[in-house]
């Protein structure tokens, strides 16, 4: 009778090769993620490269309030805050925000500041012509800086987004960072 | 369904098996192996349910009286994985072992050697799962979703031991899957075409494709956390340009195709279990079929419910919400059809059908606080509460549980060549049905009024509620007992049982004699 039944390893290659398909599947989704939330701004990303600022026609007739929010993540004790608490701004004007971080510790540290806008669909038309959140930052003991964030809103802006949020949360990179890093990053600073 | 088929003569005679532990070890027989998965599993359920009073007896009163919460946190974590992947599925797995080849007039599964290693790599996953709550710093404590960074950044250092144990648990499902898929596809008896299936057979047939298709993913994610805890690898971890609500997604992609994978063969049993009892053939066997085709492939698009309050664009709320409302639909159609099954029929009150008639009710009061959760503005209130919980036990332990309940009273006359002890039985069936209410409707109210779940301590509010629950809890263990003594009693002895013990049965099982000789379907049975 096992004659006539079909071939058991074929179909058991089929579905090694599945299982083998999905397992993949799992890990492209980690790169399909990235794609999918740049192109619809899911998840409030902003673009970690900076926007070339091109010459458009600042609009006017609207205005539109853009707050901003600073966190500290666990295990980082520095000072951080914005110079200012919102602003309003008309899109395609180019406006400048100066962030203020200190460094209350006796030891130099790097820090990583992640942007995130709420609502996202706004992350789509923030456009970041110079932010210190594209590099890591450094800081030496005790001292402080001023960080500057350039940006300007794309004038396609929809109507009906008249405020939105920036917020940042700093993460603290420098067990991730060797001394010749850390003395480099110090250096050019 | 209708299959006449020829009285079956040839097996009675060559019944011999090995014996001692070495029958057990080295087996290759669908039987044996289907045992031990039944038997593994309800050692699993009754450890897993050991968790559950230690949770219950703590949430007895409010304030920190037994356990610290670190512990507590543990006890939650470790139920689930238990309960999701220590007793539900390899219960169904075992189900499937036992059944599918009587059922589809096969001699054995299609790999018997995959078979033995797919069981007994699983006691090794769950002694290094509970083994891991005696190392330093416990075992898991991120909830059996191991959200990141809850299992990165802030897990114990036994996090290792959890993603190995879930690896060994995934490598067995799938094992177990391509089993189940070659076994239908290529092991049918003549005339046996894919719509003459029983219908436990044909959602276990969708079932193991859900899993071939969703425990690699699964695999992955705790891969991830591996990495992301050990290795530098920044997957879930924001600051090296990862992202955490990226985990939710990934995890939920596999996280609610799981929950059918625990449901559909439940609505397999419970569709063979209704006609019998009620002496009429199933009401729209086709559109039962393609019902369960249905809800599996929607299970792939409705995900992100789980997560609505992570901060979603209002269209994939919007998307997801009606996606998940249309799952409503084909699972009305089963609802619908074992309603009408039961229209006029002959209907008797074995303990099966108890369990069964049980299974159509509760798992509807599960399915319609379900459609409740997924109106994406009402979620916002009932997320993370104990409406979550009393929702998903709903479905899951008067739906899968007691749709195992029920096969189990069902199947054990053919497994065991005994009638079980009626009266047990039933006092089995009472006790479960009324303290498994007094357990868990309560807490609806107490999720409607604001107490978050996963927490050792609530407000003084919540007390009477969760006394009352905990009564309830500690009667739904201690009436588990019941059934293993029952159990045990129909497998040492008791009346014995005929070929065909249920009136009303159909199919292929009933026509072997009781117990189901060692070696079935030698020479494949004639189906018309």
């Amino acid at each position: 009778m096992s004659d006539q039944r079909p071939d058991n390893s074929i179909l058991v290659k089929r579905l090694l090769l599945t299982v083998a398909g999905m397992f993949a599947f799992g890990f492209a989704l980690v790169p399909l993620y990235d794609v999918f939330c740049e192109v619809t701004g899911f998840n409030g990303r902003t673009s970690n490269e900076a926007a070339v600022y091109q010459e458009v026609e600042v609009d006017e007739s609207r205005t539109v309030t853009v707050q901003f929010i600073t966190r500290n993540a666990k295990g980082i004790p520095w000072k951080f805050e914005p110079s200012i608490k919102q602003v309003k701004i008309h899109p395609g004007e180019v406006k400048v925000v100066n962030f203020l971080a200190s460094n209350p510790t006796s030891s130099n540290m790097v820090a990583q500041a992640i942007p995130s806008v709420a609502p996202a669909e706004a992350s789509l038309y923030l456009n970041k012509v110079e932010c210190f959140c594209f590099n890591q930052q450094p800081l030496a003991a005790g001292s402080d800086a001023e960080m500057p964030m350039q940006f300007y809103l794309d004038p396609d802006i929809p109507d009906h987004i008249t405020t939105f949020t920036l917020s940042y949360t700093l993460y603290d990179m420098t067990a991730n960072t060797s001394a010749e890093q850390m003395a480099q990053l110090l250096k050019t600073e | 369904m209708s299959t006449a088929v020829e009285e079956t003569h040839h097996d009675t005679h060559h019944d011999h098996k090995p014996y001692g532990i070495g029958r057990w070890l080295f087996t290759t027989n669908h039987k044996d192996i289907g045992s031990m998965y039944l038997w593994f599993s309800f050692i699993m359920f009754l450890t897993g349910g050991a968790m559950a009073m230690v949770i219950r007896a703590e949430l007895f009163q409010p304030g920190l009286q037994l356990v610290d919460p670190h512990f507590f946190n543990q006890m939650t974590t470790v139920h689930g994985l238990i309960m999701v992947f220590g007793a539900v599925m390899p219960a169904f797995t075992g189900l499937a072992n036992w059944m599918i080849p009587m059922m589809i007039g096969a001699p054995d599964m299609a790999l018997p050697r995959m078979n033995n290693w797919s069981f007994w790599i699983l006691p090794f996953a769950f002694v290094i799962l509970l083994g891991s709550l005696f190392m330093e710093g416990g075992g898991p404590a991120f909830g059996w979703t191991f959200y990141a960074p809850l299992s990165t950044t802030y897990s114990s250092d036994s996090t290792a031991l959890f993603v190995f144990a879930i690896h060994i648990m995934g490598i067995s499902s799938i094992m177990g899957a391509i089993n189940v898929i070659v076994t239908i596809m290529n092991m049918r008896a003549p005339g046996m075409n894919y719509m003459k299936m029983p219908l436990f057979v044909w959602t276990w047939f969708i079932t193991a494709f859900l899993l071939i298709a969703v425990m690699p993913v699964l695999a992955g994610a705790v891969t991830m956390v591996l990495t992301d805890k050990y290795f530098g690898t920044s997957f879930f971890d924001a600051a090296g340009g990862g992202d955490p609500v990226m985990f939710q997604h990934i995890f939920w992609f596999f996280g609610h195709p799981e929950v059918y994978i625990m449901i559909l063969p439940s609505f397999g049993i419970i569709s063979a279990i209704i006609p019998a009892f009620t002496r009429k053939r199933l009401f729209g066997y086709a559109s039962m079929v393609y019902a369960t085709a249905a809800i599996a492939l929607l299970s792939f698009l409705v995900w992100a419910h789980h997560m609505f309050t992570t901060g979603m664009p209002v269209f994939a709320e919007l998307f997801f919400m009606y996606c998940t409302m249309l799952i409503a639909v084909p699972t009305g159609v089963k609802i619908f059809n074992w309603v009408a099954t039961m229209w006029r029929g002959s209907m008797t009150f074995e303990t099966p059908m108890l369990f069964a008639l049980a299974f159509v009710i509760l798992f509807t009061i599960g399915g319609f606080s379900g459609l409740m959760l997924a109106i994406t503005p009402v979620d916002f209130q009932y997320h993370d509460t104990y409406f979550v919980v009393a929702h998903f036990h709903y479905v899951l332990v008067t739906g899968a549980i007691f749709s195992i309940m029920a096969a189990s009273y069902y199947w054990l006359p053919k497994w065991t060549g005994h009638m079980y002890d009626t009266t047990l039985a039933k006092t089995h069936f009472w006790t479960s049905l009324i303290s498994v209410n007094v357990l868990f409707f309560p807490m609806h109210f107490a999720g409607l009024a604001g107490m978050p779940r996963r927490i050792p301590d609530y407000a003084t509010q919540f007390a009477d509620i969760n006394q009352i629950a905990s009564i309830g809890g500690f009667a739904f263990g201690l009436s588990q007992l019941i059934f293993l003594w029952v159990a045990i009693k129909c497998v040492k002895g008791g009346e014995k049982a005929e070929a065909k013990p249920w009136e009303g049965a159909e199919g292929l099982e009933w026509t072997v004699p009781s117990p189901a000789p060692y070696h079935t379907f030698e020479k494949p049975p004639k189906v018309e």
